[in-house]
């Protein structure tokens, strides 16, 4: 092979790249803003629109989770008497989503319940939708505020590590030691409530017999949680509970302590599953353990889509409407409107839930 | 004359009789299915939807043009999706650390082009079976690219490129990337119909052993194909990258089944020796607008998964059957007279 010609080919190219390094444009360089604001102005008396067309754009379909959204979020456009569809890619990736935003805007649908796959991505499909008119709402994962009108968070920090632990006092009876199964270390969203576990237990007077004594990552993987929660047991004799504020671990964790010696006397609470954790609160593994109901955020997705699109709320800050019987709900900075405290499932209404 | 290059001789002519019909009934169905697709598809024939259509091939696109010189040389590169998200990733890490995008485009380009020719030094070099390096370069680039990006984006690209490549050419309809993608097939085109090199192509494809005899340089050029259809998927993933605005490990991940499956639709034999652009080009807007229409038709997922699969078997399955049966009848005449 001769070498000239290798390198009569990429000169060329060489050359381009060297002359454009010059005064080229780079990451720092100002651009201008996305994000259309709407400039409309809210009319808080206003009645909910019906015959609004809502689709529902899942991270992927065949979830389980995301077709309790979908249960949820039908029955309130069918209320409304709107027409709703439930649609998406068969994977998770941000790309097969742009699609499906694309026929969605072209077929005017009025709002998109999205959960998007990437943050990004996704944005300049979603500013054409809104071009026309159609309002975009997240759902369960949020896009850059620019690029939709609200968010419909599941639930708020605070809650969820105020929920673990008084969950977890509820079963140990108000004292003794507890430890965290997380997941890996940098989790941002378990960090945040574990840091609030730990503030509650410094300042909450009720919590002043309760002692922290160790946090562990489970990496969310099934092994690893499992042989975390078997070295959390052999190195603190006298623990009373263990918290794990993630699907996987707490599946894991009950899983180990179901066959071991510790079933009933060490109590095991955090987040999961109503399927997931069903066979353990059967057998009396776990007492009650939490997480948001997703049906319930389907319901307020397609509320505040509705909403939206009547002209009920804009998404400014401060915006309230009224979500069914879910109850009323402000619209907080950034047009995040959260759904509230996480549902706790138990063995009197485990039974009711399927996802 | 002997009987030998005789039947050869005969072989030749049904199979350049059977690629002309495969190709035109590919390119007739094409149009068809458009035409029936824009009168009875609410939205789905109106310039803005044309739009996305091309936007939706043109990765597909890119890698096919190279995919369609590989097979029908009687290789293959699996490694295609890998390396745009490997190059995509490689933009990322680059674009963080500061580096203009005029010199992150090119060189994501060679970035490429040198992936592919690791393939090319595998395959020519020490005589490895595509099949079997490339799905090994396939894992090793994917790979790569989580180890340069994780499962972070980048995602800040500036709004006058991104906009360039979504955008559409002044006041009318047609989009920007049209342009450097119908350029990009015909130069293709013209380098497999028209030239020595393509005809090279057909050569080591048909029957290497003789093409070498015959002088043609058989392992130099699948190597520079490689080289090619890395430079190509190095583009592709500038377009992903600016396209969706954001470079991630897992972008394009899985598309090259997608490309080996138009290519194949498209009538190029997997074996080798056999195939026409045209016939690619329309399998390429076939699958896509048979994929937009099913969703614009409201046709669920799971059954757009089942449609779009059963077509490529069956596409796959046509051509063999049917020259199977061609050959079957010529067997019997041959018999009876």
């Amino acid at each position: 092979m001769s070498r000239k010609r290798i390198l009569r080919l990429t000169t060329p190219l060489l050359a381009a790249a060297l002359l454009a390094a010059c005064g080229g444009t780079t990451q720092g360089d100002e651009d201008e803003g996305g994000g259309a604001g709407t400039g409309a102005t809210a009319d808080p008396d206003a009645d909910f629109q019906t015959g609004l067309s809502v689709a529902m754009l899942p991270k992927s379909v065949n979830n389980p989770y995301f077709e309790s959204s979908s249960a949820g979020a039908e029955s309130v456009v069918t209320g409304l008497e709107g027409t709703f569809e439930y649609t998406g890619p068969s994977d998770a990736s941000a790309s097969s989503q742009v699609s499906y935003i694309d026929t969605l805007s072209q077929q005017a649908t009025d709002v998109i319940l999205l959960s998007a796959n990437d943050p990004n991505a996704l944005c300049s499909s979603l500013e054409q939708a809104r071009g026309a008119g159609t309002v975009v709402v997240t759902f369960d994962s949020d896009v850059d505020p620019g690029c939709r009108d609200l968010f419909v968070s599941q639930v708020d920090g605070a809650e969820v590590g105020r929920a673990l632990l008084e969950m977890t006092a509820e079963q140990i009876g108000g004292s003794g030691q507890i430890a965290v199964l997380s997941a890996t270390a940098n989790a941002t969203n378990q960090n945040a409530w574990i840091a609030v576990m730990e503030e509650e237990l410094e300042s909450n007077p009720d919590y002043a017999d309760i002692e922290l004594v160790d946090v562990v990552y489970g990496d969310d993987e099934d092994e690893k949680s499992f042989s975390e929660t078997q070295g959390l047991l052999q190195a603190h004799p006298d623990l009373s509970a263990i918290v794990s504020p993630t699907t996987v671990g707490i599946a894991a964790a009950a899983r180990y302590l179901s066959g071991s010696q510790y079933q009933g006397e060490v109590a095991l609470t955090g987040l999961g599953t109503p399927n997931q954790m069903r066979e353990y609160i059967e057998d009396g593994t776990v007492t009650e353990f939490a997480l948001w109901d997703p049906t319930a955020l389907g319901e307020l997705a397609a509320w505040t889509g509705a909403a939206a699109a009547s002209g009920i709320i804009t998404g400014a800050e401060g915006e309230t409407f009224t979500a069914g019987e879910l109850g009323e709900y402000t619209v907080g900075a950034d047009g995040v409107v959260t759904l509230g405290p996480p549902t706790r499932f138990n063995a009197d209404n485990i039974d009711d839930y399927d996802f | 004359m002997s009987t030998e290059t005789l039947t050869a001789r005969l072989r030749d002519s049904a199979a350049v009789r059977h690629l002309a019909t495969w190709d035109a009934a590919i390119i007739a169905a094409t149009i068809a299915f458009l035409v029936v697709a824009a009168q009875t598809v609410e939205h789905f024939g109106t310039a803005r939807n044309a739009g996305y259509i091309i936007l939706d091939l043109a990765p597909i696109l890119l890698l096919a043009l190279a995919m369609t010189l590989i097979v029908t040389t009687g290789e293959i590169d699996l490694s295609v999706a890998s390396t745009v998200g490997l190059t995509s990733a490689a933009m990322g890490v680059m674009w963080n650390s500061g580096i203009p995008l005029e010199t992150i485009m090119p060189l994501a380009v060679v970035l490429g082009a040198l992936l592919g020719a690791v393939n090319g030094l595998f395959i020519t070099g020490f005589g490895l079976p595509s099949l079997a390096v490339t799905i090994g370069t396939l894992a090793l680039y994917r790979g790569l690219s989580y180890v340069l990006l994780g499962d972070t984006a980048v995602a800040d690209w500036p709004r006058a490129f991104t906009g360039w490549v979504l955008g559409t050419i002044g006041e009318t309809q047609v989009p920007n990337v049209l342009i450097p993608l119908a350029a990009l097939a015909a130069v293709v085109a013209v380098v497999l119909h028209a030239t020595t090199v393509g005809r090279a192509v057909y050569a080591a494809g048909a029957n290497p052993i003789a093409a070498a005899y015959a002088g043609v340089p058989v392992r130099r050029l699948k190597f520079w194909l490689y080289v090619a259809s890395g430079a190509m998927a190095g583009l592709c993933g500038v377009f992903w990258t600016l396209r969706y605005s954001s470079a991630r490990a897992d972008n394009a991940f899985g598309l090259e089944l997608t490309v080996v499956a138009v290519v194949l639709l498209g009538g190029v034999s997997i074996f080798g020796g056999k195939g026409a652009l045209p016939g690619v080009l329309a399998a390429v807007v076939l699958l896509t607008a048979l994929q937009n229409a099913l969703r614009l038709a409201h046709v669920s997922t799971e059954a757009l998964t089942v449609v779009t699969g059963s077509l490529l078997i069956a596409a796959v399955l046509a051509p063999n059957t049917a020259s199977a049966i061609r050959g079957a009848l010529r067997h019997r005449q041959r018999r009876t007279v």
